[in-house]
């Protein structure tokens, strides 16, 4: 007995509008884990094999995309997720200094998220707004020109 | 018109509308386009002397002439917009992609008609959120107005366009790599040949230019390769985007002839140094190009002379190095980056770009040796340009190789004084 598919059917339609788009199944993958990631924030196991039932493909192959890319989380993250601009702009105008301001804040380090499920925080290669370093996103907002002063303000309007 | 890039985008971050963009001429180009053969859109383009603006720097002609054409050509052919940007430092398409879509709709369109694509896709990195709003509502428009979709402009042209969002990995702006992520899969390089031109996306023929080339293919259509060619200072063609960040006083984005000279760009428009620095060197394009100093500010900044002189002109976007910053440090950061966005597909810059970072960081915390520094040497041949599947880590031994050389003593010091000077 096959066990159940544990996507929503809200999910697997979504996911079946985008393979029509595409020559072969398999192209929706990524397409089809950045749905799953819409709905849930991260990607579980189970969601791997539902998605890899849909696709017809195995959910090793699936994994080895999944985890690919960074953006595609394989573990639960918070509410609000902060990522912080690692590159050599950002560095050089000092981010390191905003970023220990915010891991002492939070009082987490990269890669991990808060006990109230709130903040997950993660660095992203450079944001490409380089003339206003230091720069992070948080959920989708861009946010520039930070300083270990503004930084708490800005996290503090992400409930 | 001394900046047609960018000469219509507006100051307070909202995008041209098609109506607005229709009102400075846009979509006349496309027009007048659909009334010439293929072949000779693309003979417009290769007399231009456009080359890629994505870093690579191909001629953009000679890219779309390798295209088969004729009734044997296969059917289905794809054309897609490279809006990856994602190479440290670099900040110069996400400008177009915000203020003016349109733009670069109609640049496909164009090119798609070149080579007689029947679909096309935006390939866009997915930090840009601001940039998917605007070009998902810029689709939409399009295919309203019969700009996109079947029967273009009342022709038989015929091009659907989509919008794909990536998931990160700066490896995707490597074209084969972009295709394998279009196709859902690993984002690793394709060996080559065959070239994407001939067997790319889903094993079709596939042009990838970069946004800021496809941006400027409208312009030349309108104004001619002859207008195109003269508005470069050294004869290479067009206007760039030159960008410069770091500790300079006005660090910014400027549309500029050509072959501007760095000294220009760092001290007219970027405004120099800011008060209590001095300039210590700068990566004229990107994180994946040699530092230049000083004796080097006098080069204008087109392809060949910026290759002249050791480096590559790459994206346009100096990254400054001012005094009070360690080299060393700079490109540690820079070597982390490369090592943690390599695919891992190929041996030596899976393992060399780690063991790289790995002697900067020790050099960085004051326990580095002298024979560090010849291992260091040794990777910047072992990763030299042949001997990797891809481009990735030549790229990123180019800052390194030139620091060894430049900044010979910064290193040195680190070992010296068992720590590093700057701290």
């Amino acid at each position: 007995m096959t066990p159940e598919n544990t996507l929503t059917d809200a999910e697997i339609t979504e996911i079946q509008t985008i393979f029509r788009h595409f020559p072969e199944k398999s192209a929706a993958c990524i397409e089809g884990l950045k749905v799953i990631q819409q709905h849930r924030r991260w990607v579980s196991d189970e969601a791997v094999r539902g998605l890899a039932e849909i696709l017809e493909m195995s959910p090793a192959a699936i994994d080895s995309v999944a985890t690919y890319y960074n953006l595609i989380f394989r573990r639960p993250v918070g509410r609000n997720v902060i990522l912080m601009c690692n590159s050599v702009s950002c560095w050089i105008m000092g981010y390191d200094q905003v970023a220990a301001c915010v891991k002492r804040k939070l009082a987490i380090d990269y890669g991990e998220t808060t006990e109230d499920d709130r903040y997950t925080l993660l660095t992203i290669p450079c944001l490409g707004t380089c003339d206003h370093a230091p720069a992070m996103i948080v959920n989708e907002d861009l946010h520039r020109d930070l300083t270990t002063e503004n930084v708490a303000a800005i996290l503090n309007t992400y409930e | 018109m001394d900046k047609p890039l960018t000469q219509h985008i507006k100051k307070d971050g909202s995008w041209l509308t098609l109506k607005e963009y229709e009102a400075v001429g846009g979509y006349q180009a496309l027009k007048k386009v659909l009334t010439l053969a293929p072949a000779e859109v693309t003979t417009i383009v290769t007399d231009s002397g456009l080359k890629g603006r994505g870093g690579a720097g191909f001629p953009t002609g000679s890219k779309w002439k390798t295209v088969p054409m004729g009734p044997d050509a296969p059917a289905i052919k794809y054309f897609i917009a490279n809006a990856d940007e994602m190479e440290p430092g670099s900040f110069k398409d996400r400008l177009l992609l915000e203020g003016n879509p349109h733009q670069l709709i109609e640049g496909i369109l164009i090119g798609a008609y070149a080579i007689q694509a029947r679909f096309s896709y935006i390939f866009l990195r997915w930090a840009y959120h601001q940039a998917a709003k605007a070009i998902t509502q810029c689709i939409r428009e399009a295919y309203e107005a019969g700009y996109l979709g079947e029967h273009i402009a009342g022709s038989d042209f015929q091009l659907d366009l989509s919008l794909h969002t990536s998931v990160g990995r700066y490896i995707c702006g490597e074209e084969t790599a972009l295709l394998n992520a279009l196709e859902g899969k690993r984002a690793n390089p394709r060996s080559k040949p065959p070239y994407p031109t001939v067997h790319g996306l889903f094993g079709k023929p596939t042009i990838v230019n970069n946004v800021e080339t496809l941006c400027n293919v409208p312009l030349i259509l309108t104004n001619g390769a002859d207008w195109f060619m003269k508005l470069s200072k050294t004869g290479e063609g067009g206007t760039k985007l030159y960008g410069a960040s770091g500790r300079v006083k006005k660090p910014g984005l400027w549309e500029l002839p050509l072959g501007t000279s760095l000294r220009e760009i760092l001290e007219e428009h970027a405004g120099g140094m800011k008060d209590g620095y001095q300039f210590k060197g700068v990566l004229p394009g990107g994180g994946s190009t040699d530092f230049l100093t000083e004796e080097h500010l006098d080069v204008p900044m087109d392809y060949k002379s910026v290759s002249a002189v050791g480096s590559r002109l790459g994206t346009g976007t100096l990254i400054v190095l001012d005094d009070k910053t360690c080299p060393v440090g700079m490109v540690r950061n820079l070597e982390q980056f490369f090592a943690q966005e390599s695919c891992g597909w190929c041996t030596p810059c899976r393992e060399g770009l780690p063991w790289t970072t790995k002697l900067l960081d020790s050099l960085e915390k004051g326990t580095g040796k002298m024979k560090d520094l010849d291992i260091l040497t040794f990777q910047t041949h072992y990763m030299a340009p042949g001997n990797t599947f891809c481009a990735l880590a030549p790229g990123a031994m180019e800052p390194l190789q030139s620091a060894l050389k430049l900044f010979r003593q910064d290193f040195e010091r680190h070992i010296h004084e068992h720590k590093c000077p700057w701290e």
